[in-house]
């Protein structure tokens, strides 16, 4: 039986990493993600989930160890944020390039110098280039949703799968959600195979040191080269995208749920100035959206990314076609040039016919508060904006919520 | 299992001789066998061949006298290290060229 509760994000995600039946956990606490692995320690200490937990000494061993798990043909996962993230990077570009398949929540947080605890998306947004596949919840019955379809997307594609989800605003709220039926949830996700699992009857070389070119092995077979392999992951990643809709369409047939698994979209059929953000600022911006549209009659949307990378660069690009305007808030930006989001959607629309009035704001870094007042203010005077100012002055980034 | 739209490439292959490429042509110093030191040649018994099982590059072979295939043999001089009779030492490839003193 499905069960409804109401518990934090981190639980929620806890509990369908138990569903998911993951066999290796291995983690170092960080603030904000330690209650969820603090639960799952607690499930597996209790007898509720059957899975080896490995105390770690830092989050580069954590991944080490996931990375280990993988190889040998066992399901694995990890969590960590901010500068815990960091810290495995090495090892986040060695999972993706092994193509093995493992799922880690991010649990959103600013990265240090100065400390800080609290919540924005740069340290997912630093390891965008990492061969990780990203996804973004935007509430706990998502945390839940996309953690149970990452396990399966990453062991049909062996793709690493990051979920990311919002420090505090999630990871340490309440809210309800459906936990699916465990036996269902067994059908949805099968066992976990893996070709090249360790075996000492059977010994093979993996990712040793591998030359420019191709070869042939000692058997006489072609092997690519470096570069064959990095195009493959690629080109595979990109492909991910399908599966992952695939996946989406099964989990709502199966839990009632889904449908929007690569963009959702809030009013933006008719909307003439559409919102793009990540995570929980999507569902804040909903109460903007309604607040506009009825004070202003202004005609606005919002749509959420549900994934970063790969990016979704045609549907996204299509689904804004027929804006005069986008306004790109997010948490997090590439330092001396731009937004990171703001930039690849702006290289996204480039090649198609209609180029919309892009506008990029900078929101809620290190957990600054993000005022709904101050959204409705941006969003409405980007909305009345007069093309006057210069090229230069439209492409740069608007920080929103500054003391200075 | 992957989805069979997905070929998977990666770096996996069966180990041997030969398994990184031609690493032969990485050599700068040559392993040479000195089998009046070495422990099996000298007493007729598989033993020892620590240089077997220590040589990365899997081209020692396990033989009452170990033969070792410079094809493949990158020069790492792990086997002289490892071996416990010092019954092999590492020369300089310069010494092999053509026109070199011992060729
Ligand atoms: S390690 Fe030395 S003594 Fe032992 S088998 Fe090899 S060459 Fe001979
Ligand atoms: S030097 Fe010795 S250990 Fe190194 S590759 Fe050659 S035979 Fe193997």
């Amino acid at each position: 039986m499905s069960e409804k509760l109401i518990d934090s994000g981190n639980n929620a995600a806890a509990m369908a990493v138990q569903l998911a039946a993951a066999e290796v956990i291995a983690a170092y606490p960080i603030t904000p993600q330690t209650p969820l692995t603090e639960k799952l320690s607690e499930l597996i200490a209790a007898g509720e989930m059957d899975a080896e937990y490995v105390a770690v000494e830092s989050e580069h061993s954590a991944l080490g160890v996931c990375i280990g798990a993988a190889s040998a043909g066992v399901r694995a996962f990890t969590a960590t944020s901010s500068n815990g993230l960091l810290y495995m990077s090495e090892q986040l570009h060695w999972a993706a390039g092994a193509r093995l398949p493992m799922v880690m929540c991010v649990v959103n947080r600013g990265i240090g110098a100065p400390w800080s605890v609290w919540n924005d998306h740069q340290d997912a947004m630093s390891q965008r280039d990492a061969g990780w596949i990203q996804l973004f919840a935007k509430d706990h019955q998502e945390i839940v949703d996309i953690t149970l379809k990452a396990f399966r997307l990453a062991e049909l594609v062996h793709i690493p799968v990051m979920v990311n989800y919002d420090g505090y605003y999630l990871s340490h709220t309440y809210m309800p959600f459906e936990l699916p039926d465990a036996a269902v949830v067994k059908e949805f996700l099968p066992a976990y195979e893996y070709a090249h699992a360790l075996d000492p009857q059977k010994p093979e070389s993996l990712n040793t040191v591998t030359l420019p070119d191709s070869r042939n092995d000692i058997n006489g077979v072609k092997q690519p080269g470096y570069m064959d392999i990095r195009h493959n992951l690629h080109q595979e990643m990109r492909l991910a995208m399908d599966v992952l809709e695939e996946i989406d369409a099964d989990y709502q047939q199966r839990f009632g749920r889904g449908g929007t698994p690569i963009i959702d979209p809030y009013c933006c059929e008719d909307a003439d100035y559409i919102v793009v953000a990540m995570g929980t600022l999507a569902n804040q911006f909903r109460d903007v959206v309604d607040r506009l549209r009825q004070e202003d009659g202004l005609k606005v949307g919002v749509l959420a990314l549900q994934i970063y990378r790969p990016f979704p660069t045609a549907k996204i690009a299509e689904a804004l076609q027929s804006a005069k305007g986008v306004m790109v808030y997010e948490k997090g930006l590439s330092y001396g040039n731009q937004g990171a989001l703001y930039a690849d959607l702006k290289s996204a629309l480039y090649p198609y016919p209609a180029r919309p009035q892009l506008h990029n704001f900078i929101v809620g870094l290190g957990g600054r508060d993000i005022r709904t007042e101050d959204l409705c203010q941006t969003l409405k005077s980007a909305c009345l904006q007069d093309d006057l100012s210069s090229p230069e002055q439209t492409d740069t980034p608007q920080w929103i919520g500054l003391q200075l | 299992m992957p989805d069979s739209r997905f070929k998977v490439l990666t770096s996996a292959s069966t180990s041997g001789p030969g398994d990184a490429g031609r690493t032969g042509s990485w050599r700068v110093e040559r392993p040479i066998l000195d089998y009046s030191r070495c422990i099996p040649a000298k007493t007729g018994k598989s033993a020892c061949h620590l240089c077997w099982l220590y040589c990365p590059d899997n081209v020692v072979s396990k033989a009452i006298e170990p033969k070792i295939d410079l094809e493949y043999c990158k020069g790492c001089g792990i086997c002289a290290e490892e071996c416990p009779a010092k019954a092999i030492e590492m020369v300089s490839e310069e010494n092999f060229v053509a026109g070199g003193e011992d060729e």
